[in-house]
Parts: structure tokens; sequence; C-alpha cells
């Protein structure tokens, strides 16, 4: 190999390691209804994407494709390629089980299953097998929520319900739960939208530091927070791609008319 | 036409017309005095109509209610005292019955003269009575109206006034409800009390046998009689149990199925055809019990060497168990539906499978609204009356074998309280306290399940 055609490989490696979903002419059907006309965008790794766009714009139906969670809806259609590590995720032989321990999801609304704190963090664990012993569950609970910055508040009563906790707990259980099954992409979508300032800003902050380890997409109706948290921003508009780039440049050196409008609130 | 007829429709005349003289008063005050009147002239008519129908109709009923015993007691005292002396109670609602059907001309033999006298005085009453029911009514009618006529002013404010009237009536039917509840109750526990004053509550509670076939009267020969209730209510948990162990799984499985599997066109066909189920009476079931189910277990045991009687407590519990499979596999739909969409997502999302969203997070969180629907299956099973009076036996048998017969509570209260009976032994009295702990025991079992339904509903809000 000469010197050139090395660097070129390292350079690839590099692309290739960084990129950890790629995804070309995404189409989503429901029923006749196109929700997702030809998607194409790259997720990276160590990175926080947000997705932006008015209602209906398809962005969380884009989230939904990642980790398959369309599948639950009978009359959704998915075409294009999806490709999670170069793989095909919509693949016939991909076991959807496996995919979506490997990319984890936090949702609207927090929604702690109604066990304990402990069980809720256990549970994907223990669904897929990931430790057999006490020991080894109770230090996948500590370091999940230490990860999700609970660890402190729970830590004397993991046994007490998880839907005892504030709002801004249970959204923050409800990561600690998805980082229990040592994921590499987590789903988030708009996890704050039911939380106050308080507690958005302490989610805020810990997306930011769950980006030294995971790819994380979040979809958002809060520029700011978009703004805020994300390296890279998608802007979303009826079922299409609009505008995708570094948020730096997306909030101030809009190249599209639309996004600039949006961004500057006078549609959306 | 009778005096009971034009009395109502006085009322229902009255009452019309009251709703238009108080459409017109209401009007006219308006009119005279050039303000706008604080209800609607419609709300001020249907106060005037119902101060006039509520109570003629309220005299109508208490009238109808107390006419006949007192012209019966008025009769009953005119008769000269040689003839009513020393008359049980019995004799005399004979005699009056006996007067009572001669004014209604209905004679078998020549009336005693006294007797012909007491149905002249009754015919004569009844008649003044229904004259007297009629201008009572008039009156009543007229009183309400002019009292709701003298309140109709412009600023008066009839639409509060009828909403008042209309919850108070509404107060007044949920009343019946619960007074109905507490004469029930009442009935059987005065029946109750006369049964343990000739049989004690131990016997009756702890007693191991039942042989309530006692002689009625005295030339009959029969046993000597035992109240022992254990075996009765034992055979009750043991029909239940069988129905349970039969209904519960696959009205569950059913229930699941249908939420979680089925697609739309199943579900549309195989949940009304379930709920029909429901709908079928007992009693069929009873014959399908002893048609079909019977003689096919009897052959099959046959077949396999066992002499099985033909009535099974098997067969009982058996077809019970399809009777109640629809209440629990709706309660369970409901309860497993109630379970809100974003516990199944997060938990897919988490990467389980449908089998596993299903045991780990579906029913656990839907697991009180399934108990309490257990429960009020089970309080269903012990009241079920006919299948049992026909695939169950009647003898009563301390066992848990299902191959046996048994005998259940309701069936041994069908037993005591049909036919001829007389209310003054142990032997009729008996269904009366089985009625009683039957009941205790089924308020019990309702009275959990709705906590627990009430509780499980807590959790989500």
């Amino acid at each position: 190999m000469t010197e050139a055609q090395v660097e070129m490989k390292t350079r690839m490696d590099n692309e290739a390691n960084n990129v950890k979903f790629s995804t070309r002419g995404v189409h989503v059907f429901y029923g006749d209804k196109e929700a997702l006309k030809g998607v194409d965008l790259d997720i990276n790794n160590n990175e926080v994407t947000a997705l932006i766009g008015p209602s209906g714009c398809g962005k969380s139906t884009y989230l939904r494709c990642l980790n398959r969670m369309n599948d639950t809806v009978d009359s959704a259609r998915v075409t294009g390629s999806i490709l999670l590590d170069g793989a095909d995720v919509y693949d016939r032989k991909v076991d959807v089980v496996q995919l979506r321990a490997r990319v984890g999801m936090v949702f609207q609304k927090p929604n702690p299953f109604p066990k304990s704190i402990y069980d809720n963090i256990v549970y994907g664990p223990r669904i897929h097998g990931l430790a057999s012993t006490k020991t080894e569950f109770d230090e996948i609970v500590e370091t999940s929520l230490k990860k999700a910055g609970l660890w402190n508040e729970v830590k004397d009563r993991l046994d007490s319900g998880g839907t005892s906790l504030s709002g801004g707990q249970q959204q923050r259980l409800c990561i600690a739960r998805a980082i229990a099954v040592s994921p590499e992409v987590i789903l988030m979508d708009e996890p704050c939208s039911a939380l106050d300032p308080i507690a958005t800003a302490r989610v805020e902050e810990l997306i930011d530091e769950l980006r030294e380890n995971y790819a994380i997409v979040i979809v958002t109706h809060s520029m700011q927070q978009a703004a805020r948290v994300s390296q890279r921003t998608a802007f979303f508009h009826i079922g299409e791609i609009v505008e995708h780039g570094n948020t730096e440049q997306i909030f101030t050196n809009p190249r599209e008319e639309r996004t600039r409008d949006y961004i500057t609130g006078r549609f959306g | 036409m009778s005096p009971v007829t034009i009395a109502f429709l006085i009322i229902l005349v009255m009452t019309v017309a009251g709703y238009f003289i108080g459409k017109s008063r209401a009007l006219h005050a308006a009119g005279a005095t050039n303000e706008r009147l604080h209800s609607l002239p419609s709300q001020h008519a249907a106060y005037l109509a119902l101060w006039v129908g509520i109570p003629g109709i309220m005299l109508l009923l208490v009238w109808l209610l107390l006419q006949e015993t007192t012209i019966q007691n008025i009769v009953f005292a005119a008769i000269p005292g040689t003839l009513t002396d020393g008359l049980t109670d019995a004799q005399r609602a004979l005699l009056i019955s006996e007067i009572v059907n001669v004014h209604h001309g209905r004679v078998f033999q020549a009336p005693r003269p006294e007797v012909v006298e007491g149905a002249r005085h009754y015919g004569a009453l009844v008649s003044t009575a229904g004259t007297a029911l009629i201008a009572a009514i008039v009156a009543i009618c007229c009183a309400g109206m002019s009292w709701g006529w003298s309140r109709i002013k412009v600023h008066f404010r009839a639409r509060h006034g009828v909403e008042r009237i209309m919850s108070g009536f509404m107060i007044l039917c949920s009343m019946i409800a619960i007074f109905t509840t507490i004469g029930i109750v009442l009935s059987l526990v005065f029946e109750t009390i006369r049964f343990f004053q000739m049989v004690p509550v131990h016997e009756f509670l702890f007693g191991l046998r039942w042989e309530p076939q006692i002689a009625l009267r005295a030339d009959q020969v029969a046993g000597q009689g035992a109240f022992g209730a254990v075996p009765v209510f034992t055979g009750t948990l043991l029909i239940a149990t069988i129905s349970l162990c039969v209904a519960v799984p696959i009205g569950l499985f059913a229930a699941i199925y249908l939420v979680e599997f089925a697609d739309d066109r199943v579900r549309n066909v195989v949940k009304p055809a379930m709920e029909l189920l429901a709908g079928i009476p007992t009693v069929v079931y009873g014959f399908f019990a002893v048609l079909v189910v019977s003689p096919v277990l009897v052959q099959a045991g046959g077949a396999v060497g066992l002499d099985l009687p033909p009535t099974l407590s098997l067969v009982a519990g058996l077809v019970m168990g399809i009777m109640i499979i629809p209440f629990i596999s709706s309660m369970s739909d409901d309860a497993i539906t109630a379970v809100p969409r974003s516990l199944k997502d997060g938990s897919l999302a988490m990467g389980a499978t449908k089998g596993e969203t299903i045991t780990k997070v579906l029913l656990p969180a839907a697991l009180p609204g399934i108990v309490g629907g257990v429960l009020l299956a089970a309080s269903k099973t012990l009241g079920e009356t006919m299948i049992v009076v026909m695939a169950a036996g009647l003898i009563a048998n301390l066992t848990f074998n299902p191959l046996e017969g048994v005998t259940t509570v309701t069936v041994q209260i069908v037993a005591m309280l049909t036919g001829d009976t007389e209310f003054d032994n142990p032997k009729t009295l008996s269904g009366f306290a089985l009625g009683f702990v039957l009941f205790l025991a089924t308020l019990m079992l309702n009275i959990a399940a709705l906590s627990i339904v009430r509780k499980y509903r807590e959790q989500y809000d």
C-alpha cells in the first residue's frame, strides 16, 4: 500500500467510525399518507443531533424509524436505507429486539413502569440477560442512576415506586433505564416538553454529559433547546429536510429562506 | 271507567292546563310591567305544571296504598261481634276475602246473611271512596295550581325552582334502590333470626350433616333433620373453584389475544360473539350441562373404568365456567386496554418482545383490574342458581372430589322454598339462613372487588 492509499483508508475508517446512522431516501407512509418524503441524514457518534420543525413535519416519525418503533403502527410502511454501522436496520435478518437494545429511546412523557425504581432500571438488563447476580444488577443500577444524575436523590429509596418521583426525576429515571442496557444511540422524543424549566435545565445538562459516550438524537420544539444542546441540527418541514448542518451555522446563518423564517419565528 | 282511571286523567289534563296557564301568566306578568322575565316562559309553565302534577300523583299513590285496607277494616268492624270474636288472623283474612268475592259476584255457595250485608257495606264504601278520590284529586290539583300561580312573578326564579324539584325527584329515585336493598336485607335478617331460634348458630355454621327433609306435619314420616351447612358451603366453593379454574385462564388469555394480537377483523367478530355468551339465559346453560356435558363425561368416565354419577360437580363447574368467561375476559380486556400506551411503548423501546411486554409490564399494571373482575365473577358463581339446580345434585356431600355430586347454597334454597312450604319450621327457614350467608359472602367479594378496582384507577391519574 502506498502512503496515499493508507491515508485514504484511515480517513474512510474514521468517517465510518464517526457516522453511526446513515439514512438515505427514507420514505414513511401511514396508509396512503406520505409522512416522510425521502430524508437523507447522517447521525454522528459523540454528537447531539437536534431535529426541529413545526408539528406534523415528520421529525418524530423519522426518529421512530431509527429503532423501528414504527413497526408497532400497523399502517406504517418504511422504505429507503437506514444503516446502523453500515448494516440496514430494516433488513429481514435484523432482530428488532437486539436493535432496540442498541438504540435506546426516551419519550415525550415520562413513562416509568409502575414498579420500583430499582426494577425500572434492571428491566432491560434482565430481559436481555446482561447480568446474572444481585451484585451485578446493583452495580448496573448504581452506574445508570449516576450517569443520569439521579443517584444522590434516590439512592436511599430504590424500593419506592418509580411513579412516586417528580416529573423531572421520572424523566431522568427513564434516561437511566435506557442507559442501563448500554445502548450506542439514545433517541429522545421531546424529552423536556412535560417538564418545568428547572427540570429541563437539569435534563439538558445531562444530555450534554451523555454525549461523551453515545450518539444522541433529540426531537425538540424549542429552538433554544436545540441551540443549547446540539452540535448538529436538521430542520424538517412537511416530510422533508429543508436544511441540516452545524447547529451554529443553522441558527446564525441559515442557507434556506424557510429555515430562517422558522428560526426567527415567522411560522411554525 | 274506574275512579282511579278518571282521577289519573284529571291529573293529566290539569297538569297540561297548568302548563299553559303558567305560560300565559308569566307572559302577562312580563307584559304588564314591561320587564324581562327572570326565567323563560316555558320554565314558569313547567314550574306550575309540576306543582299541579306531583301533588296529584302522590295523593293518588297514597290513596291506592291505603284504600283497600281501610275499607276492609271498616267493613270488618261493622260485622256483628258474635261472628268475629275469637277469629285467628287467617280466619279473619278468609272472611274478608269471602266478602270481597261476594261483592264482585264470585259466589260459590249461598253466602251467610252477615257476609251479604258486609258485601253491601263494602260496595257502598268503595263507591264513596271513588267519589272522594276524584274530589280530593281535583282539590289538591287546584290547590297546587293556585299556589304555583301566586308564585309566578316577573322576577320569580322558576328556572331554579324547576331544577330543585327535578333534583328532589332524582334523589327519590335513587333512594328507591337503596331502600329496596335495605328491605331485602331486613327480610333476610328477620327470617334468619327465626331460624336460629330453632337451630343453634354453631350447629348451622359448623355442623357436618345437612339433612333438612324433616316432617312438615305431625303425621308425615321423615328424618330427624340436621342443619349443619358445612357440606353445602363446601359444595358451593367446590363448584365455584372449578368454574373459576375454567374461566380465569380462558378469559384472561382470550382478553390478551383480543387486545394485543388479534387484528381488527378478528376482534370485531370474536368480541361480540363472546359477549353473546353473557346473554344466554342460565337455564339454557343448564340444558347444555344436562344433555351434552354430563352424558359425555359419564361415557368418557365409563371408557376408563370410572363409574360416575350423572350429577357431577365437575359438570356444573365446567358449564358455569363457560358462562362467566365473558365477564372475566371483558373486565381483563378493559384493564389491559386502560394501561397507558406509553408504558407499552417504553417496554418495546427497551428491546422487550411482545410477550415480555405483556407479562412484565401490561399484566402487572392491569392486575388489580383483572383481580377485580375475577372477584366479581366469583361472586356471580356463588350466586348462580339455574345451572347448579339442573346439573349439580341435591345430596349434601362433604367432599372435594369433583367426580362426585355435591349441592350448593342456591340449590338448597330452591329446594327449601319451592312447592308446599310453611314458614314456621326450620326446613323452610333454613333457606333464609343460607341466603343470608350467601348475601354476606357475595357482598364482601363485591366490596373487595370494587375497592381493588378503585385503587387501581387512581394509579394512572
